[in-house]
């Protein structure tokens, strides 16, 4: 029983992770693009609610749907100043910029709100469980997993339901037969880091209420996610979650046996993943 | 006033230059024909009408403005839609997605949509959930054409569309010229087949080495002048 409950809470956990990784991996499905920056700018979203938050003391939840769209927005602009002219064929400078920016962001939010560890209001919320015939599961850590299934859910929908879901994938495929179907492939990858922009601040939420964070945490959320990918599969957003989920539970273990070994199971998990299914469990049958 | 025309247009890759001053005219309605060898520079003219090479803006005009300088996407929107040499379909979209994604730019209320489309190519409403690169050649065109419908559009340029293709499969492809026509789209057709040019164009013009070097209705054309206008005059 202590096993299953330890797998359950490392399923929860997932859900944090592939909230980290649902925005890297849209962008990364259109554009074939790595943002180096993303983890970074997961905390720089948790820094923008709690100014909200602390400003206003309005609730964390309220402050996300305001903070959304100007985090779309924020992302659109990114996106078309700067990433755009950085995008090609080779994928060097993109990385380069985006690693750029990660150190940039670090340090500006180190300058502006120090070294201290922060943590988001959550209120009763945190503490709260349900008792589910005798495993007791965190309110939180079930909201943050059914965020991560509403966020997927959405995200295929939208790619795969929609006009613009199709203008996403054509662009991907081919870019300049897209431009023949009236696509502007730079349009679209900016409304991509958009919406991944919106990922990115839900994200922020869970992580700034469920934990402390600081300014240097960044890098570390960006490899969670990026192994949450990779595992799943590029361009696959169940595999995402599946991906998420494989890290969430793999670390709850390693640290059931040790607590020493919990950061370490995540990522022997993903090089075991990696060694199996080079390509992740979930491929796109085209790439 | 001519609906599609290209005056003195040069275009180069580079510090290759493919074109040399091409003028070519289409009419509203108009069908014309463009041959010539690999290499003569068509499809480099097709890519400089459909804006994926850019040019002096006036050198190509449409419907009376300048459009040489004008993006793709743009010049998609404006009704010139363009059936790819190789048929460059979206491998990861279904064939009904790959029709619809062609409207994309210019969704507007014409003679073709999915309906009249699967009317003109019925073996694609039966394989409308397959992936579109799981089709046969002869259908993935089809699908490529139906795509560039999908938009209404007022000129189609249609870039090698028999190539590689079975003689009677070209057949199939080409029995749906009429109908376009008769929704109101002007066409430029490039091919390789002399032949097949001759019988669907109301004008040819033969390119070699990036000039135009023959043009006039097929009745002028002797096969002595298209040989010399195609290989160069004979030595």
């Amino acid at each position: 029983m202590i096993w299953f409950d330890t797998i359950l809470q490392g399923v929860l956990l997932g859900g944090l992770y592939a909230l980290f990784a649902a925005g890297l991996s849209l962008v990364f499905g259109v554009m074939r693009l790595v943002n180096l920056a993303h983890g970074d700018f997961i905390v720089a979203a948790a820094y923008l609610i709690l100014l909200m938050v602390t400003m206003t003391g309005m609730s964390p939840f309220l402050a996300v749907l305001i903070a959304a769209p100007a985090m779309f927005a924020f992302g659109w602009a990114l996106q078309t100043f700067m990433l755009n002219r950085v995008i090609g064929d080779d994928v060097l400078p993109p990385l380069l910029v985006t690693f750029g920016l990660s150190v940039v962001l670090q340090n500006v939010l180190l300058e502006s709100f120090s070294a201290d560890s922060q943590r988001l209001p959550s209120g009763p919320i945190s503490t709260a469980s349900l008792n589910l015939g005798g495993i007791n599961l965190g309110v939180m850590p079930l909201l943050t997993f059914g965020s991560a299934v509403v966020v997927i859910i959405a995200l295929n929908q939208i790619f795969y339901r929609t006009a613009l879901g199709r203008a996403f994938r054509a662009t991907s495929d081919d870019p300049s037969t897209a431009s023949l179907m009236g696509i502007r492939p730079a349009g679209i990858f900016a409304i991509a880091t958009g919406i991944a922009f919106v990922i990115v601040t839900i994200a922020a939420l869970y992580l700034g209420m469920r934990s402390s964070f600081d300014p240097n945490i960044g890098p570390a959320r960006l490899i969670y996610a990026f192994e949450a990918v990779i595992i799943g599969g590029l361009g696959s957003f169940w595999g995402t979650l599946a991906g998420g989920v494989i890290i969430g539970v793999a670390q709850t273990l390693g640290s059931a046996v040790n607590p020493e070994w919990q950061i370490l199971a995540g990522h022997v998990a993903f090089l075991l993943v990696l060694l199996v299914r080079p390509r992740g469990l979930f491929p796109r049958a085209v790439d | 006033m001519a609906l599609l025309e290209t005056r003195n247009l040069t275009a180069r890759y580079g510090d290759f230059q493919a074109l040399f001053g091409v003028d070519i005219v289409l009419e509203a309605g108009e069908t014309i024909s463009i041959i010539g060898a690999n290499g003569a520079g068509k499809t480099t003219l097709m890519r400089s009408i459909c804006g994926l090479l850019a040019n002096q803006p006036d050198s190509i005009r449409f419907d009376g403005r300048a459009i040489g300088r004008l993006a793709a996407d743009e010049i998609m929107a404006m009704g010139i839609a363009m059936v790819p040499e190789g048929r460059k379909l979206f491998a990861s979209l279904s064939v009904e997605e790959n029709l619809l994604v062609g409207r994309y730019g210019r969704a507007i209320a014409g003679h073709w949509s999915l309906e009249t489309v699967y009317g003109l190519f019925p073996i694609l409403k039966e394989r409308r959930h397959s992936p579109a690169t799981a089709l046969s050649g002869g259908q993935q065109q089809m699908v490529a054409i139906g795509r560039a419908l999908m938009s209404n559009p007022r000129v189609l340029l249609c870039d090698e569309i028999s190539l590689g293709l079975a003689p009677v499969v070209i057949r199939d492809i080409y029995r749906a010229v009429p109908e376009i026509k008769a929704a109101g789209a002007s066409l430029i057709v490039v091919e390789q087949d002399i032949g097949q040019a001759l019988r669907v164009a109301d004008r040819v013009y033969c390119m070699m080495e990036g000039r135009v070097t023959l043009s006039g209705t097929p009745a002028e054309f002797s096969r002595e002048a298209i040989h010399d206008a195609y290989f160069g005059a004979a030595a």
